[in-house]
Parts: structure tokens; sequence; C-alpha cells
């Protein structure tokens, strides 16, 4: 667990907010705030829009109400250009990876030097193998996206996301979907990443155990509220009985292991 | 009946919504063309897979329109007499009709329902929000130059399906039917006018161009990120693309042969 979360003020202040899709709030009224420094872990049930927050801190999606500040701007108050600017300091890690599929995993952790800056075609080939060799895939530097497996292409997705050294990266359900090493890799990555680079990282995920094991802070979002958030010992420990089946993966608790039904005894005799 | 009205309604809105959206793109892409021409790469990569890549169907189909053309007008034309004026016949059917409109039929089967299934699929896989994360405008870098491409391609594989069109009807009507080889030739030269005629082409291509590879973005870009939105996308750029050819083929026909 990193050390290194700074106490002053949040990177990423998030107040008031309330989101729907429909008629359906997936927010209502929820308050956040990922400290400097360290991992931050969204935690929540499928569908409870653990996704659908990182693209409104990323301003891919607006809110109903409420502000969300990212380093001390109100993101959804800023001009494009003042949004790309920003976006430059911020990493995406996506579910799929989100690689260019027309592009090699070189050309792919490239694509952002070369968008963004004039840098030499030596100086990106030294940063880019620099980027590789941090998530252990400079020998795959050759290979298309469809050649890597899902976790090979978590990491190119990572090295992509680094390769402009960004304040903060958003993970989105990094470990959905690995086999155990590959979760191994993933979760000692985002820690390495997150210590070397001094950067704020913001984990969202339904996997208690790895996620617990690297997050500072815990946030566990169930029904448009935060229900539990706290330092993850502290989050993983809570007796409140919701908190507790949802970290503990119990079958049965506040959320019934048994659909609505009438009783059993009536059922069977059909009276 | 309230419901239905409802239900009415809702429908026009909605499809009142998409027209809006497809604006609000097309303004966003026309906005990035400034942008492309300092990546001229780009451009030429989607030339290449829009434009060069659909040159055989064009020419081939071109080919065999052009000796149909050959054929029936060398029957209409010989029951009066009139089978010099073959290459005239041909050649006005191919320029001023034919090729524009043959072309963009073709074009939106081939290269716009690719492009929107490309689209498309870059929307579902994340790889579109991916860039705006990098911060980079998806329209502007990956929308604006198969916009472009689609556009500088369509009146040059209208020209290439005209002049192949032209050489069927003369294999067929020289070589094949004994019309005289320096009748089809010099009667076209006489009768098809620059302006009137190539000109006229030229614009329609210019048109079909923009609006097929329109919709196809628009399409793509708007698809349901799902793999049957994908389909139903791809469904409704050769459908939307057909229609609109042929309803803006007979407004752009009037307005420019129309009675004076």
């Amino acid at each position: 667990m990193s050390s290194d979360v700074n106490n002053s003020e949040p990177l990423v202040k998030i107040r008031n907010l309330r989101f729907c899709r429909g008629e359906r709030a997936i927010f209502d009224g929820v308050d956040i705030d990922i400290p400097r420094g360290g991992i931050t872990a969204i935690m929540g049930p499928s569908g409870t829009g653990k996704t659908t927050l990182l693209k409104l801190i990323g301003r891919q999606l607006h809110p109903e109400s409420g502000t969300i500040e990212v380093d001390g701007q109100d993101i959804h108050r800023l001009s494009t250009r003042e949004l790309y600017e920003l976006r430059m300091r911020m990493g995406m890690l996506f579910q799929s990876g989100a690689l260019l599929t027309d592009l090699n995993v070189y050309d792919n952790v490239a694509y952002p030097l070369r968008e963004h800056t004039r840098l030499p075609e030596s100086m990106v080939r030294k940063l880019v193998l620099m980027k590789l060799e941090a998530v252990g895939l400079r020998g795959a530097r050759k290979l298309m996206p469809s050649e890597l497996s899902g976790g090979m292409a978590r990491r190119v997705a990572l090295a992509r996301a680094i390769a402009l050294d960004p304040m903060m990266i958003m993970y989105d359900e990094p470990f959905t979907g690995q086999d155990p090493i590959s979760k191994g890799v993933l979760v000692e990555l985002i820690r390495e990443v997150n210590q070397a680079s001094r950067l704020t990282s913001i984990v969202v995920s339904h996997d208690v155990e790895e996620t617990a094991a690297i997050a500072d802070v815990i946030y566990v979002i169930s029904n448009g509220k935060v229900v539990a958030r706290g330092p993850s010992d502290e989050v993983a420990n809570s007796d409140a009985p919701w908190v507790k089946q949802f970290m503990r993966g119990l079958p049965d608790g506040p959320v019934p292991f048994h659909f609505p039904a009438c009783d059993l005894e009536q059922d069977l005799l059909g009276s | 009946m309230i419901d239905r009205l409802a239900s009415l309604g809702r429908i026009g809105l909605g499809s009142l919504e998409r027209l809006g959206r497809g604006h609000l793109l097309l303004f966003g892409i026309i906005g990035g063309l400034s942008d492309m021409v300092r990546r001229p790469r780009l451009l030429i990569a989607q030339t290449h897979s829009v434009g060069v890549l659909s040159i055989l169907i064009i020419t081939v189909s071109g080919l065999f329109v052009g000796m149909v053309l050959g054929l029936q007008g060398h029957y209409i034309l010989s029951q009066f007499g009139a089978e010099e004026t073959l290459g005239v016949m041909v050649a006005a059917s191919l320029v001023r009709e034919l090729g524009p409109v043959v072309t963009a039929l073709l074009f939106a089967g081939r290269a716009g329902s690719a492009l929107t299934a490309e689209i498309g699929l870059m929307k579902a896989t994340e790889q579109l929000s991916g860039l705006e994360m990098m911060a980079v405008n998806p329209i502007k870098r990956v929308l604006t130059p198969r916009f472009a491409a689609g556009v500088i391609s369509m009146p040059l594989l209208a020209a290439m399906f005209s002049a192949v069109g032209v050489i069927g009807g003369y294999f067929v009507g020289v070589g094949l039917l004994g019309v005289d080889d320096g009748a089809y030739w010099s009667q076209m030269q006489a009768k098809i006018d620059l302006r009137e005629d190539v000109f006229n082409g030229i614009i329609k291509s210019l048109v079909f161009g923009v609006v097929c590879s329109w919709i196809a973005l628009f399409q793509g870009y708007d698809a349901t990120p799902t793999s049957e939105g994908v389909s139903r996308a791809t469904t409704r750029t050769v459908v939307h693309s057909a229609l609109a050819v042929l309803g803006l083929d007979f407004v752009l026909t009037a307005l420019m042969f129309g009675e004076d």
C-alpha cells in the first residue's frame, strides 16, 4: 500500500453528484474525495455505475447536478481547449484496453506522444521502449492488438496511459476476466506505477481481494449512494451488514439469496 | 388515440433529434478539415481504403453497364436508322446519370457500409472513447479524413465508371454490332458538352460523395455499441444512401437540365 497519500486538497472532489439514465438515478447526492498520491478504489456490485463515475470524472458524460473538480478545476465548466489540456494529464485504462486495432503495440504507445509532443522519432522510440519495459512487453512491440491476450492488451493500454506521465490514472475494472497470473501482474503493475510515477490512481472494480490489497482508500457504492468509505482495512473489516456481505462475498444477507416468492410449503402443496 | 398521437410525436421528435445530431457531426467533420491538411498521411491512407479499393467493382460494373447500353441503344436507334448516334447516347447516359448515380450506389454498398462498420466497431470497442480520453478529438482525427476521402474519391470513381462504360459501349456497338467506328467517337465529341454534361456530372458526384460519406459516418458514430446495433447501422447506411442518392439525383437533374 502506498504511504504517500497526501492529506492536502484532494485531486478529485465530487460534491452532491446526481446522474440519471432515463428515470433511474445512478447517483443521487454522492460526495467523493480522491486524495493525491494514493490508490482509491471505487467498489460496488455490477450495474451500480462505477464505470459511469469514471466517465463523469473524464467528462465523457454530464451530470444532472453537482460538481466534479479535478485538480481544482470544475471539469464540466471547462472550455474544450481547457478540457483537452486537462485530459492530457489524465490517463484512463478501459476494460477492453481500447487499443487502436489498426496500429501495432509500439505505435499504440507512441500515439499520444506523436499527437501531443514534437519530440523527434528517436526520443519517441526511447520513451515507448521504456514504457513497454515497465509493463514487461518490450518484446511484444511488433504485435498487433488482435494477437494479444486480454491481460497483455491491458498492460499495453497502461503503457499508453502513462506515456505522457499523467497526474492520475483511472482504471476501469482492470481485473475482470483475468486469470490469476494476469491478475497478480496487474495488481503489481498498478502498485508499482503509482509509486514510481507518484501519481494518483482510481481503481473501479468489484474484485474485492485484489483491489483491497492495493487500495489506500475504499469507497463502496450501492443504489446511487456511498454506503461505506474509509481506509482499506477499515472498510474491509466493517460490521455494517451490507458492506460485510459485499466485502466478504457472503451468499445471503441484506442482498437476499432468494428472489422474493410466496411460502415454499404453500407453493409445493399448490394451495 | 392519444397514445397513437403520442407515439407519432415521439417518432417525429426522435427523427428531428437524429437529424440535429447528424448536422452537428457534419459541422464537426467540416471543422476538422483545416486540421487534416497538416496531416496528409491520414487522408492518403483513407483515400486508398475508400477509393482505390473500390476501383475494381466500379470499373467492372461500368464495363457491363456500358455494354448493356450499347446493346439496348443499338436496338432502339437502329429502328430509326440512327445507329451512328450510339456513342452520344452511351456517353450522355453515363456522364449525366448512370456514372454518378450507379457509382454512388456501389460506393454506398462497398465503402459506405465498411465505414459504418469500422466506426461502429471503434465505438463498441471504446477506441473512440479512448481517443477522447487521450485528448484527441475522434471526429477530427478519425471521421474527417474518411469524409474527405469519400468526397474526393466519388467524382474520380464516377469518371472511371463513365470512361470504362464508354469503352464497353464501343466493344458492343462497334465491335459486335457494326456501328461505324468514326461515327461513334465523332458524334460523341460533337454532342457531349463539357459544361452542360461533364461538369454537371461532376457536381452530382461531389454532392453524392458528401451525402454518402456523411450518412455512413453518422450511422457508425451514432450506432448502438453492440454487434446488433452495428449491423443495423450498416443496413441503414446502404438504404438511406440509396434513397438519398436517387432522390437528390431527381432534384439535381431538374435543376441542371430542366427547361430554361
